[in-house]
């Protein structure tokens, strides 16, 4: 069988799972986004005990694999009484990894603010509240708009090592599917190729915004 | 945790650190093997990108994007079957290595080309002036500053390699995530192994890390403004 | 004759950074319409000192009077305690500052720029704000760059943005902290004539400069400060013409021999 033929019996399978590893990573995403901006503000507010158990945090999810990470939310806490699905786990598991380094990236991107920026703000008698929402966190945004787009694109990938706790994202679908047809090079290739498809826009995005971001400065 | 996984645990774990330290053994063999690879590939991919020559440019870019755009996972797998349809049959090890390899080399070509850019023309023009060729140019005076640039990401990147290779657990190679697998399913350990597992790479990055933040505060060069 | 309140009193003023003593007990009064200069060699705290009076630098001993009120602290009791963000944010808003980096906010043009402070501060409605914005920007000669961001603009048209966005506030008190060091010399003088104009109308000034002939030809009072105390001050006649200080004198003959 070629590989179009190929392609056409097993196109609707893989583009349904393609769209749960679209939700996995949006799951994932939007998860990492909120706790890694809550890691951000503890570490850079006032309590010293909030700042450390979140630097603890950062490293811990930084210092060990995904793929443990899983491990642990999906049999770890099973043996525990605490069940998730493989696709619950999967989402929780990448979006606390993506958390920790979300919040490095807010933190880089509010300290990238010149401190004249501030005082400029407050000599003209803005309250602290002000300065943060209408002269810091503006320019902040610029800063961390393409370094987050880079973490889009490795959740995008990272959603593969999901397949290995068993979620139903296209990896796995692509394994079900090698040992269903015996064509396991091809059925990759093609499933390769559609991570292509998924992350290439995206990072032709993040380069445009790198670029303007150079202009800029 | 009642007394009998307790008494378990007493009597197993030094069976448990053992397996394990042998697999974080392999985990580092790898991340070496591997990091040597993508170092070597890499430095070549720069300079194609870097070259006049718009065919090399051309495939070392495609080469880039292919690779950076795919999972890594992805990529081991289709390495491993490709290696297979060409009857080539290698260890699980050395086809992970291998892939691991060229994914590196794609991320560290960058670093290195930006490494490159990031000394200043005029030193080249410099060196130019007093009658260096520019291969010599090159070798003596943007290399040796290049690469004291390149220090600090490649650090990160071997990190992230080091992290990465537990993904070689998929294609039963004998690291240290697929030690923590297999004891597990041998002894019910479920938690107790997951943390000492968790604690032996942490053990291993983090200090790591802080060098590449040391070296990141001293080798990074200042935009001027 | 009585003298009038001052408009800035400065009472014993210290301020030190960890063990370093920059600022050793300044005592100093500004009257309402007065321009005082500050000058000095680098170090001297002048920059410090400026930068207590809106309070961007806490002062670690003394107090600072605007208007007879004190800027950062409250007086409760009998004793001083820390004035809240709000309150200060208030006083501020009342004071004016140029800086030698300009700080334009970059993500916002330059009529945005002037316009920010009366509508998020003083909660005009976008129009009042936009329509005296224009008479400012036109009265600093910058009324065809309205629309123009920062990074289009040279160093020169910056600054004038920056006090055309100062005076937004219709400050009683406007503080110009080395505004012309970080310029290209051809682009000073444009912006010294704007300070000029603006002692003209009778703006209370204080102004820390290296420009000598400027600080001469504008000023009511010329103060020399040097490692952190005021060394000599009186009229520009006799500050830089007859200093009765030798450092003064150091320092002059230091500057002219540039």
């Amino acid at each position: 069988m070629g590989v179009l033929d190929l392609w056409e019996m097993i196109r609707p399978e893989l583009l349904t799972a393609a769209l749960a590893t679209l939700q996995l990573a949006l799951g994932a995403l939007l998860l990492g986004l909120v706790l890694g901006l809550l890691l951000a503000l503890a570490r850079l507010g006032g309590n010293p005990l909030l700042g450390r158990l979140a630097g603890i945090y950062i490293e811990i999810f930084r210092g060990t694999p995904a793929l443990l990470q899983l491990f642990i939310i999906y049999f770890g806490l099973a043996a525990i009484g605490v069940t998730f699905s493989s696709f619950q786990a999967a989402v929780i598991g990448l979006g606390l990894n993506a958390a920790a380094y979300l919040a490095e990236i807010y933190r880089a991107g509010l300290e990238a603010v010149p401190k004249g920026q501030t005082e400029a703000a407050q000599a003209i008698g803005m309250t602290r509240g002000q300065v943060l929402a209408w002269i810091v966190l503006p320019q902040a945004l610029r800063v961390v708009l393409a370094p987050i787009g880079n973490v889009a694109i490795s959740l995008l990938k990272d959603t593969s090592v999901a397949s290995l706790i068993a979620a139903p994202d296209l990896m796995l679908r692509a394994q079900d599917l090698s040992s269903q047809y015996f064509m396991p090079l091809e059925i990759y290739l093609i499933v390769g190729a559609m991570y292509f498809a998924l992350c290439f826009p995206l990072s032709l995005l993040v380069r445009r915004i790198e670029r303007a971001q150079e202009r800029r400065s | 945790m009642d007394d009998a996984v307790g008494s378990r645990l007493a009597e197993l774990w030094p069976y448990l650190l053992q397996t394990l330290l042998l697999g974080a053994g392999t985990t580092v063999f790898l991340t070496i093997a591997s990091l040597l690879v993508a170092i070597a590939l890499g430095f070549v991919l720069a300079l194609m990108r870097r070259s006049d020559n718009l065919i090399l440019g051309g495939i070392a870019r495609v080469y880039l994007e292919i690779f950076r755009n795919v999972p890594i996972l992805t990529q081991l797998f289709i390495l491993y079957f490709g290696l297979a349809r060409l009857g080539i049959t290698l260890p699980a090890a050395t086809a992970a290595i291998l892939g691991f390899g060229l994914n590196g080399a794609a991320i560290l070509s960058e670093v290195f080309r930006a490494s490159i850019n990031a000394i200043d023309r005029g030193q080249g023009e410099a060196a130019l002036a007093i009658g260096m060729t520019p291969a010599r140019a090159m070798w003596v005076i943007v290399l040796p500053q290049a690469v004291r640039i390149a220090l600090p990401p490649t650090g990160n990147f071997a990190i992230g390699l080091f992290k990465d290779t537990s993904l070689a657990s998929a294609a039963a190679v004998p690291e240290l995530a697929f030690r923590a697998k297999m004891l597990v399913s041998e002894t019910y350990l479920t938690n107790e192994i997951y943390l000492m597992v968790a604690a032996i790479y942490l053990g291993m990055s983090l200090p790591v890390a802080h060098l590449v933040k040391r070296a990141e505060r001293r080798f990074t060069p200042q935009k001027a403004h | 004759m009585q003298q009038p309140q001052p408009l800035v009193r400065i009472e014993g003023l210290v301020k030190s950074f960890g063990t370093h003593v920059v600022l050793n007990g300044i005592d100093l009064e500004v009257q309402p319409g007065q321009k005082l200069s500050l000058i000095g060699p680098s170090g001297s705290g002048k920059t410090t000192l400026l930068r207590c009076v809106n309070y961007l630098e806490r002062p670690t001993g003394g107090h600072i009077f605007i208007d007879g009120e004190p800027i950062g602290e409250k007086l409760k009791d009998g004793r001083y305690l820390p004035m809240s963000d709000r309150e200060l944010a208030k006083l501020r808003s009342r004071i004016g500052m140029v800086f030698q980096r300009f700080n334009l906010f970059p993500h916002l043009s330059a009529i945005e720029n002037v316009m920010v402070g009366p509508v998020k501060v003083l909660r005009q409605s976008k129009a009042e704000a936009r329509a005296a914005a224009m008479e400012l920007l036109a009265k600093v000669g910058l009324a065809e760059k309205a629309d123009a961001y920062p990074d289009r603009l040279s160093g020169g048209q910056q600054q004038r943005v920056a006090i055309a966005r100062a005076l937004a506030m219709r400050p009683k008190l406007m503080l110009f902290d080395e505004a012309t060091s970080a310029l290209d010399p051809e682009l000073v003088g444009e912006v010294l004539n704007v300070m000029r104009q603006l002692a003209v109308e009778g703006m209370t000034m204080i102004i820390v400069t290296h420009e000598m002939r400027f600080a001469e030809s504008v000023s009511d009072k010329v103060v020399f400060m040097a490692d952190g105390a005021i060394v000599e001050q009186g009229p520009p006649g006799q500050v830089f013409r007859a200093p009765q200080v030798e450092r003064t004198r150091a320092f002059l003959r230091a500057i002219e021999d540039h």
